[in-house]
């Protein structure tokens, strides 16, 4: 009798612990697999969206957002025909968080084997664009229908209380000067031409260019306190690959933090006035001159 | 035709269901718009899965209010019409898993019982728990990164991609692995379900005097633990994890089993 209570409770905790171990494994895996599909940086949000990390909790995956976007009357050509909507729901093989909505204002492709065989497009197509940028409605559909705050009403509505889509800070355009062919001398306006914020978010520069001496360049300059990164600049660049393109606002801005102020500008003084000194220490070094400069450095 | 009389509404009302959604994105209609996790009914009357709607809290998001009166009102309605009466009358992956079934048994594929001593049926209620467990430490609705169920409703809504080898996994699994493996022993959002509904007022009902105990409602049963009454006492199937799917009604040759209002007089058995 003694002996088989003893074989009960064995065979309890051994199965016990085969489930606490076992649902382990699981959420080790879970986690694991959870982590990396959350790391998907180089996506553009709709208007509105919380920062990436807080909008991968919000967003509840509901597609209204991407369908109040695709359902508008104004999603027209300028030849009046039908065109896509901006915002897709991330699909498998997207490789973006599955099931949330996102936007690539250029996204170019070669034609499949399939479709040059069934004649779709000819074979002197040699790529085809099926990105569409945000063409920033004024009242901003996909925004007010987000049920549960991943798109943040109040991060689009000015002081009168009007939804303002210039308000948004979807990305920011960043300019390629190497390719950019406005650099090259040739005149290019596409991008600034494209521009819903004409002459705000994209300025063109006049320069000489010392190359030939007589003429000169018009360079496009992206302003990132106006940019909406709504994309139709990436949209309107002739060149083979975008050299102007959106980013998003944490991958394409820097910081220069406190411990520098404008030179010259009393205002900005302000800005660092709660800021707090920073000691560091780094002690002295034993090492005589030379072997300092020549230190890690082996050829 | 009287043998799958409920089978067909199901169907009907699954199909219809994703018409609706379907219609909303291709079409913009204003029935039913949105997807499971959260939904607009008539433009206006919001609903919410309450699993993801925990899940997301889970993360410490703060959610707008029409999600969490969308999960109110979606878990007040299954509290009184049968929990799991999403999985068979709503979800799409419900008619994956119900073909799987049915392949299983015209191949006789379960001639020979197995045991499967690491899968059990409580499985899914670990699997609940650690979904939100799991949500809490990555920052990011857990189940949702995976779950085949939205996977598949998107995926007719707004076009599949790779996403369709979600829905044929789960269709092997179910298939050649393991019977009534993920809508029995593995998806989480059933569970809550059968947790929500577990008090809910309709119910299948037997009587014990018509039952022949042919067993036919058993082999269709995609829960049959749930119905351990049959051929012993004229009860209700009270367990949260009978999905009210009537397909034990459908089979059933005798009238032994009927849909009922739940009986809160405590039976006079024993």
């Amino acid at each position: 009798m003694a002996k088989s209570s003893d074989n009960n409770r064995r065979k309890f905790i051994a199965t016990t612990l085969q489930s606490v171990g076992l649902t382990a494994l699981g959420g080790l895996l879970w986690s694991g697999y959870s982590d990396e599909v959350k790391a998907s940086p180089l996506v553009l949000r709709p208007p509105g969206a919380l920062p990436e990390e807080d909008f991968l909790k919000a967003c509840i995956k509901c597609g209204l957002c991407a369908e109040a976007c695709v359902n508008r009357d104004s999603n027209r050509n300028r030849d009046g025909s039908k065109r896509p909507g901006t915002l897709k729901m991330a699909k498998g093989g997207d490789h973006k968080m599955i099931g949330t909505p996102y936007f690539k204002p250029v996204d170019k492709r070669k034609p499949t084997w399939l479709e040059r065989a069934s004649g779709k497009y000819p074979d002197d197509v040699l790529q085809i664009d099926e990105g569409v940028p945000c063409y920033m409605c004024d009242d901003i559909p996909c925004v007010p229908v987000c049920p549960s705050g991943a798109l943040d009403i109040a991060s689009v509505t000015n002081e009168k209380g009007e939804l303002d889509i210039n308000m948004a800070r979807m990305g920011l355009a960043v300019v390629h000067k190497e390719s950019c062919i406005a650099f090259w001398g040739i005149q290019c306006d596409a991008c600034y031409r494209a521009c819903p914020l004409l002459d705000e978010a994209i300025t063109l520069e006049y320069a000489k260019n010392e190359r030939t001496g007589k003429h000169a360049f018009l360079l496009p300059v992206v302003h990132s306190d106006v940019c909406t990164g709504c994309g139709l600049c990436e949209k309107a660049c002739v060149t083979e690959k975008p050299a102007i393109f959106v980013l998003p606002r944490e991958y394409a801005t820097g910081k220069a933090g406190d411990h520098y102020v404008k030179g010259w500008d009393k205002q900005d003084q302000n800005r660092v006035e709660n800021a707090k000194a920073i000691h560091t220490r780094t002690e002295r070094s034993e090492k005589e001159a030379a072997d300092y400069l020549n230190m890690e450095m082996e050829y | 035709m009287k043998k799958i009389k409920y089978l067909l509404l199901r169907r009907f009302t699954q199909v219809l269901m994703l018409t609706l959604y379907f219609g909303a994105n291709a079409y913009g209609w204003h029935i039913l718009e949105g997807t499971f996790g959260s939904s607009v009914l008539f433009g206006t009357i919001p609903l919410a899965d309450p699993y993801t709607t925990l899940q997301v809290l889970m993360t410490g998001f703060v959610l707008g209010a029409d999600v969490l009166l969308g999960a109110a009102i979606i878990t007040l309605f299954y509290f009184v019409i049968g929990g799991r009466a999403f999985c068979s009358w709503v979800c799409p992956i419900n008619m994956v898993t119900d073909l799987a079934n049915w392949l299983r048994r015209k191949l006789k594929l379960d001639k020979d019982e197995v045991n499967y001593r690491f899968l059990k049926r409580s499985a899914r209620y670990w699997i609940m728990v650690l979904g939100l467990i799991v949500s809490t430490v990555v920052g990011v609705a857990a189940f949702e990164v995976l779950s085949p169920i939205t996977i598949m409703q998107r995926g007719i809504i707004f076009g599949f991609g790779a996403g369709i080898s979600v829905v044929i996994a789960i269709f092997l699994f179910d298939l050649f692995g393991v019977k009534n493996g993920w809508c029995g022993h593995l998806c989480p959002l059933g569970a809550a379900y059968s947790i929500i509904g577990s008090k809910s007022l309709i119910r299948v009902k037997h009587d014990h005097e018509a039952c022949t105990a042919c067993m036919e409602c058993k082999v269709v049963c995609p829960e049959n633990q749930v119905l351990h009454m049959i051929n012993k006492e004229s009860i209700s199937v009270t367990d949260g994890e009978c999905t009210n799917c009537g397909r034990c009604i459908d089979v059933c040759g005798d009238n032994a089993l009927a849909f009922g209002i739940r009986s809160f007089v405590k039976n006079t058995k024993q």
